[in-house]
């Protein structure tokens, strides 16, 4: 766990508790398109006899019901529950509400499956320390996505802009009889880009892909496209750069770099973008 | 199509990110951009106040030498060098360099406060200028 320093981060895990405001001074719901308003939601306190009890501010949202979107306030029982945020949510799924509804896996931030927004900042839950968060923590849904219900975002447009870039090997030459081979030098090249997990915290942060998320393809996916493009394997690198010559697929990243500040797995994703643009004026020169 | 036909049920979930150097650094670089630009028309009036004549200059100087003039004339300094620090920092990021964290975090703090001593030391200059004329 990284000690907070005020002024300087240097890994994307340290989490700033001294700043002024918890978050942009805009009323919640200012802009906010009809039926994805917040409404207050009810309380729910810990069970008796809990004494080291922490709250919990969740954002619900249940399809079924037809109500807007709320905000339930949970009482954990510290001493009952371990020590990560996911441990507290599956801790209030199995003792207080069995309908609250989050995706997790591997609860060791492989998967990527509980990416969601906590004390206002992207992360996994599962490597997200309860110690770590305000009281009370908030938690809510990745930011700037259609709600499925609850913390459950639907993926499916991120997923589709990922298709675009086309995430795989792809070869003009011959098959060879035997495994493409890498230099280690060149299979180095890929080192920091190969990681991503796509749990979207990064283009879930990204204020240009909240307000172009239709056509800008965001950082998770323009990670993976340098990736691509850095594989000394692959031979459609003048196709793949052909696809993101776009003033809006690639051009609308403006180098604001919130995504490097919270990929979970301290990934570099404004450096990749910053890798293809240069590979395009590389080209045009 | 069932996804798209559910787009207009489902609801957006909400921006309540915590505002950090990267964002804010970012937003004030636009919002200064825009600022400059406003800037630039009080420029022009300034320049046709001094070709038209002797009265229309003095109501113009009038207007500049007054607390919410000078007020302005200091924001202007501020956003302009802010503005200037901030793009040279891009021109740096368009050459692949600076983007470990720690740089990203270490060159935002330089921006900031290259642009106070900046502008401190114009106020300075101009006004020690003023003084000998």
């Amino acid at each position: 766990m990284a000690k907070a320093n005020t002024f300087i981060i240097t890994s994307s895990d340290q989490v700033s508790r001294r700043t002024i405001l918890k978050r942009f001074p805009i009323p919640r719901n200012f802009g906010v398109p009809n039926g994805s308003q917040i409404e207050p939601g009810r309380t729910w306190t810990a069970p008796e006899g809990a004494t080291r009890t922490k709250q919990f501010e969740v954002y619900r949202y249940n399809p079924v019901s037809g109500e807007k979107p709320r905000l339930d306030l949970f009482e954990v029982d510290l001493d009952d529950c371990g020590p990560m945020i996911l441990d507290a949510l599956i801790w209030i799924k199995n003792n207080i509400d069995p309908t609250l509804t989050f995706r997790r896996s591997c609860r060791e931030g492989v998967c990527g499956s509980c990416a969601m927004n906590m004390d206002g900042t992207n992360w996994l839950a599962c490597t997200r320390f309860i110690e770590e968060t305000d009281s009370p923590t908030r938690i809510y849904p990745l930011a700037n996505m259609r709600i499925i219900k609850d913390l459950v975002p639907d993926l499916t447009h991120l997923y589709a802009q990922y298709e675009l870039i086309e995430p795989w090997l792809q070869t003009k030459t011959s098959d060879p009889d035997r495994e493409r081979l890498q230099a280690p030098e060149d299979r180095k090249k890929l080192d920091g880009y190969y990681e991503c997990i796509l749990c979207f915290c990064c283009t879930s942060g990204c204020p240009s892909h909240w307000w172009n998320g239709d056509r800008f393809l965001g950082p998770a996916v323009l990670l993976q496209a340098w990736r691509w493009l850095a594989d000394s394997r692959d031979e459609a690198t003048g196709r793949r750069l052909d696809t993101l010559e776009d003033p809006f697929r690639l051009y609308r990243c403006h180098t604001i770099l919130n995504c490097t500040r919270t990929c979970p797995k301290g990934l570099n994703p404004g450096k990749a973008i910053a890798e293809i643009k240069k590979r395009i004026a590389d080209r045009r020169s | 199509m069932e996804h798209l036909s559910n787009e207009h049920i489902r609801p957006l979930s909400p921006n309540i990110h915590r505002p950090q150097l990267t964002s804010v650094r970012s937003i004030v670089n636009r919002i200064t951009g825009v600022f400059l630009r406003a800037c630039a028309v009080v420029l022009v009036v300034w320049l046709i106040a001094a070709a038209s004549g002797r009265e229309a200059y003095s109501r113009f100087h009038d207007c500049i030498a007054s607390w919410p003039g000078q007020f302005f004339l200091l924001a202007s300094t501020f956003a302009f060098f802010l503005h200037l620090c901030g793009g040279i920092r891009h021109l740096v990021w368009d050459t692949v360099r600076g983007f470990e964290l720690r740089q990203i975090y270490i060159s935002g703090w330089i921006v900031v406060a290259t642009s106070v001593v900046l502008t401190l030391a114009c106020w300075l200059a101009s006004l020690l200028i003023a003084r000998q004329v």
